[in-house]
């Protein structure tokens, strides 16, 4: 038994130990060199298993009027996100997730999308400001791996339909938007202005997002908050007070839709230096339908109604300005010393117009008889107008219409705001529109703000400011002037502008609006009714009040409001209730229908233009005229 | 005879297990369910049941044992057979068909029962002979008694378990007084199979390998047969590699570059690494690892649950319970030099092959040092058939030690 001879055990049993030895410092060195070498690389290694950054929503900054009442404010509310680690358990969590909350909150293929785009980050499932569902889905945690609840603050726009233009709304960021980077560093489902000031102040009002962190489990279940480790509190957005008069806002709000909710139109109230007051386009929609998106249904009925309730006709409506714009002929006129407010014209009018081989026609054909330019105002004498339209001549127009920016923009904090289309010069008023020639006849037309001009209700309002006030025709602002934006100067001397106001406070006190009663206030202020192919009359009311050293100037404009003296009562009213305040009374006189009506009138058909091949353009020879926009390459 | 109960090698065994069964504790711990939880109480129960059957071994003499060696051995093979027949896959080893069951109810994991087995049958195979084989030739029987059991691991497939029958083998070996350099002649095939996958690491092995023959100088035939051998590996690595099912193949693939598969098979060592390495010096605290309350530790009550050691009580942590492994190894080979028959002191030693086997494959794996497979640890792991193999392995060196004493062992 030399083999276990005590000895020959001995020696190998030393031999195991050193062998163990050697192996258990193989394992220990192993462990030394993970837990401490290596243990940085590890513990972060750790912690990025363990952690996931979820964004945290900066609160949206308030948007109130001038006295501090809220226009869009933010309210508590939830938005329910899934963590996944796969496109398959993404699906599952929300199949189930579907049986606790409302069927048509959630967009299941969006949400898969918005997940892939980061696959790491919590998707927006839906967003929710009810307790209920919130508690709901809590109780049901377990079988939901991956929900994170996370207070968010809800936009809100308490006022809704009756400021919904001017304030426009808030949705998630789009892959396009993100793309053009015009929403800075605005990330994945951060919520960004859509429409009006939303999007106009977006940067202002967003702040800044946070990060904090969350642990999740190895099946992607979150356990956890780590409050501590590295999060970022988000930065809220800043308060943009508004020159919004919001009592006014609404005062205009309720009065359109008891007494003409079918009526589509816009109405607008600024100071004569351009302060917005009150900023209303009807139909309009509900802001707080939008927000986080709007269901495919909602939309549906939104775009389909034929009163186009998303177009903001303040800005975005162009219409034929009618009778207000003959006093941006006047102001033409006597800018150019053409003219005094005491000057008459040759022909005295007798219902119309003789030029060339067509016959202009005034709105009243038993005729005015011959009249000053500041009668010819307050009776909106079309035959006076037509000649003081030739006095100043083509040229005169076109370079006027851009010296009063009836070309442009007026450059309000809003955006897309659509250029009042009065032509910019021969050459592109005869290109875009395709035609051949510029007619005379045209002058004519545009005299009595008909023919190839459109105006946007803010820009005749704009224009109406600046002869309110001191002649200087300033960009409206609802929260502060846009850079880079200009003033025109109307170029007319104080006692010309104390002429034209004089005159617009007799239309008023005595003329076309005479019943409208706006007597009570001092208002001074123009009728028109544009003309529509197909379409009852545009009626605009452009007002301001005192007449003398105006503190609002008020616009209306209404599509189908037949005329103008039937719109006017609204904006005496409005004016009312802004010198006046709420308590303001009852107007005495109730508004009756005016006898006279001074509709712009259409240029007879029958007799054919012969003033056309005349007075052909320079620019436009026969082979210029041919080459049509479209067939361009 | 006044045969006293080992107090040593006591102390250390009620220290790992307590332990073990704290370390289970803290694994059920955890933010999300997972199999751990509650698992510390059934593992009490089963100590309560290793007990008795430590008790039960510890009561049957050497003789009785080396007497039903080849009838516990027979009865090993049948229930290897038997599984791969019916066996079941459960738990952690749920791909594999490792266990006997009536319906649901697990009866058990016959390869305890083959382990144990083995190391009587070779005790008795070795301990039979005056002399230690001198010959690979001699060799042939002891290495059949180990492979073959290890084949019919292998086949179901447990590659893990496989492994611990050489672990056996080859301690055993060693023990008996078989020359070293023999061993390594015997174990050099495995190594070349195991270099083969790089052309350069082989030739340089087989290099070595003929310089190992030129000094040790076996029968010349037997050199050949080798050297043969250790060529073919070069070519039937191929076949092995083949034969393997992929999880295996990926086993080993990502063994070798963990971070190019980790998502897959390379997921369970890394976390099990990162749990371990954010541990530092002493730990996230008991019951407070993150990583596993979290869930990225897989199987981290059975397989991996040394990850749990090493991610809440730290470097520090590692050491002690290295430490105490250690000595219980140390105590049992204590016990078998002084056993008081060949037979005793070789059985006692399969038992340290054994424990050591599954400490360095599981402890191994856990930090990436060893290709993962799935044994577990002894004291920490939870799982029945293990432990209760292992408590009557325990009990067996209870009984040699006291038979030492009662014999009048005095230490030299």
């Amino acid at each position: 038994m030399s083999a276990f001879a005590s000895f020959e055990v001995a020696r190998r049993a030393t031999g195991a130990r050193w062998i163990l030895v050697l192996a258990f410092g193989v394992l220990g060195s192993a462990f030394f060199r993970a837990q401490i070498i290596e243990h940085d690389r590890f513990r972060v290694e750790a912690g990025s298993n363990r952690l996931r950054p979820i964004t945290l929503p900066s609160p949206r900054g308030d948007i109130l009027d001038r006295n501090g009442l809220p226009i869009a404010e933010n309210i508590p509310g939830y938005s329910i996100k899934l963590l996944a680690a796969r496109e398959d358990s993404l699906r599952a969590v929300l199949g189930r997730l579907l049986a606790y909350v409302p069927a048509d909150s959630v967009d299941l293929e969006l949400t898969v999308r918005r997940w892939r785009a980061a696959t790491f980050q919590p998707v927006q499932v839906f967003a929710s400001g009810e307790d209920r569902v919130v508690a709901t889905l809590e109780e049901h945690r377990a079988v939901l791996p991956g929900l994170v609840i996370q207070a968010e603050p809800r936009r809100t726009y308490p006022h809704g339909e009756a400021v919904a233009h001017l304030v426009g709304y808030v949705g998630e960021i789009s892959e396009s938007e993100m793309k053009s980077g015009s929403f800075g560093e605005a990330g994945l489902g951060e919520m960004v202005g859509k429409q009006g000031l939303e999007v106009e102040y977006d940067s202002l009002l967003r702040g800044q997002q946070g990060t904090r962190y969350v642990e999740v489990t190895a099946r992607g279940r979150t356990v956890g908050d780590q409050a501590n480790s590295g999060s970022v509190r988000p930065i809220a957005g800043a308060t943009v007070r508004t020159t919004i008069d919001l009592p006014l806002q609404l005062f205009i709000d309720s009065m359109w839709r008891a007494d003409m909710p079918e009526k589509r139109g816009a109405m607008i109230a600024m100071t004569p230096k351009g302060e917005v007051l009150a900023y209303y386009s009807h139909p309009g929609f509900d802001p707080n339908a939008f927000i986080g998106g709007i269901s495919a249904e909602d939309y549906a009925v939104y775009h389909e109604d034929s009163n186009h309730p998303l177009i903001d006709r303040v800005i975005n409506g162009r219409y034929p300005p009618a009778s207000p714009f003959k006093l941006a002929i006047a102001t033409m006129a006597l800018r150019r010393g053409l003219v005094t407010m005491d000057s008459r014209m040759p022909v005295a009018c007798s219902g119309g117009l003789r030029f060339g081989n067509r016959y202009f026609k005034c709105w009243k054909h038993t005729g005015h008889g011959s009249l000053t330019l500041a009668e010819a105002i307050k009776t909106s004498c079309d035959v006076f107008f037509y000649q003081l339209g030739q006095l100043v001549g083509r040229d005169g127009l076109l370079e006027d219409g851009q010296a009063l920016g009836l070309s442009d923009p007026t450059g309000i904090d809003l955006e897309q705001e659509k250029r009042g289309a009065f032509p910019r010069g021969l050459k592109d008023y005869v290109n875009s529109r395709g035609l051949s020639t510029w007619s005379n006849g045209e002058v004519l037309n545009l005299s009595i703000g008909q023919g190839r001009n459109t105006q946007t209700l803010i820009n005749m309002v704009s224009f109406y400011a600046a002869l309110a006030g001191d002649g200087i025709k300033r960009p409206p602002h609802i929260f502060r002037p846009r850079l880079g934006t200009r003033s025109y100067d109307l170029g007319l001397k104080p006692e010309q502008l104390v002429g034209l106001r004089r005159a617009l406070s007799d239309v008023v006190q005595s003329g076309t609006a005479g019943a409208s009663g706006g007597r009570e206030f001092d208002v001074a202020g123009k009728t028109g009714s544009g003309q529509v192919s197909n379409q009852k009359d545009i009626g605009w009311f452009i007002g301001f009040a005192p007449a003398d050293s105006a503190k609002i100037v008020v616009g209306i404009q209404v599509e189908e409001g037949e005329h103008g003296a039937l719109v006017a009562k609204y904006v005496v009213r409005a004016i009312g209730r802004y010198l006046q305040g709420p308590g303001s009374p009852a107007l005495k006189s109730e508004y009756q229908p005016p006898l006279s009506e001074d509709t712009t009138p259409a240029v007879d058909p029958l007799a054919p233009d012969t003033t056309r091949a005349t007075l052909r353009p320079p620019a436009a020879t026969p082979k210029a005229a041919g080459r049509r926009p479209g067939t361009r390459r | 005879m006044n045969r006293s109960l080992d107090r040593v090698l006591l102390v250390v065994v009620v220290i790992l297990a307590i332990l073990g069964v704290v370390v289970l504790y803290s694994a059920g711990q955890t933010d999300l369910r997972t199999g751990a939880e509650g698992k510390w109480l059934r593992q009490v129960m089963w100590l309560g049941v290793g007990s008795i059957c430590a008790a039960l071994a510890y009561r049957l003499s050497f003789r009785i044992l080396e007497w039903a060696a080849p009838w516990a051995y027979g009865l090993g093979l049948g229930l290897l057979l038997l599984t791969l027949l019916i066996g079941r896959g459960f738990g952690t080893g749920a791909g594999s068909k490792s266990w006997l069951a009536i319906g649901d109810f697990r009866l058990g994991q016959p390869v305890e029962v083959a382990k144990l087995a083995t190391i009587l049958m070779l005790a008795r195979w070795l301990a039979a002979r005056r002399e230690p084989p001198t010959t690979l030739r001699g060799l042939f029987a002891p290495v059949m008694i180990a492979l073959v059991p290890a084949l019919l691991v292998l086949k179901q497939p447990d590659l893990g378990s496989a492994i611990v029958f050489a672990g056996i083998l080859f301690s055993m070996l060693y023990w008996a007084g078989v020359a070293p350099s023999l061993l390594v002649l015997l174990a050099s095939p495995v190594v070349a199979l195991m270099l083969a996958w790089n052309t350069a690491l082989w030739s340089a092995w087989m290099v070595v390998l003929f310089a190992l023959l030129l000094i040790w100088r076996p029968f010349i035939f037997e050199a050949i047969a080798v050297y043969l051998a250790n060529s073919a590996m070069g070519v039937l690595y191929i076949v092995v590699w083949n034969k393997m099912a992929t999880y295996q193949q990926q086993r080993i693939l990502s063994f070798l570059n963990p971070e190019s598969y980790r998502k897959g098979p390379g997921y369970q060592a890394i976390q099990s690494k990162v749990a371990i390495g954010s541990g530092g010096w002493f730990g996230t605290g008991f019951t407070l690892g993150t990583q596993k309350r979290s869930g990225y530790i897989p199987e981290h009550w059975t397989d991996f649950v040394f990850a749990v050691v090493g991610e809440e009580f730290g470097f520090v942590g590692v050491v002690v319970v290295l430490g105490l492994l250690l000595s219980l190894l140390f105590i049992l080979i204590r016990i078998a030099r002084r056993a008081s028959d060949p037979y005793a002191s070789l059985c006692v030693f399969g038992i340290v092959g054994l424990i050591f086997t599954h400490i360095y494959e599981n402890i191994g794996m856990s930090v990436s040092l060893m290709p993962i497979t799935g044994i577990p640890l002894p004291f920490f792991s939870f799982g029945g058939s293990f432990l209760v193999a292992m408590f009557i392995a325990l009990g067996f060196a209870f009984r040699a030690s006291g038979e030492a004493r009662a014999s009048g062992y005095l230490e030299s």
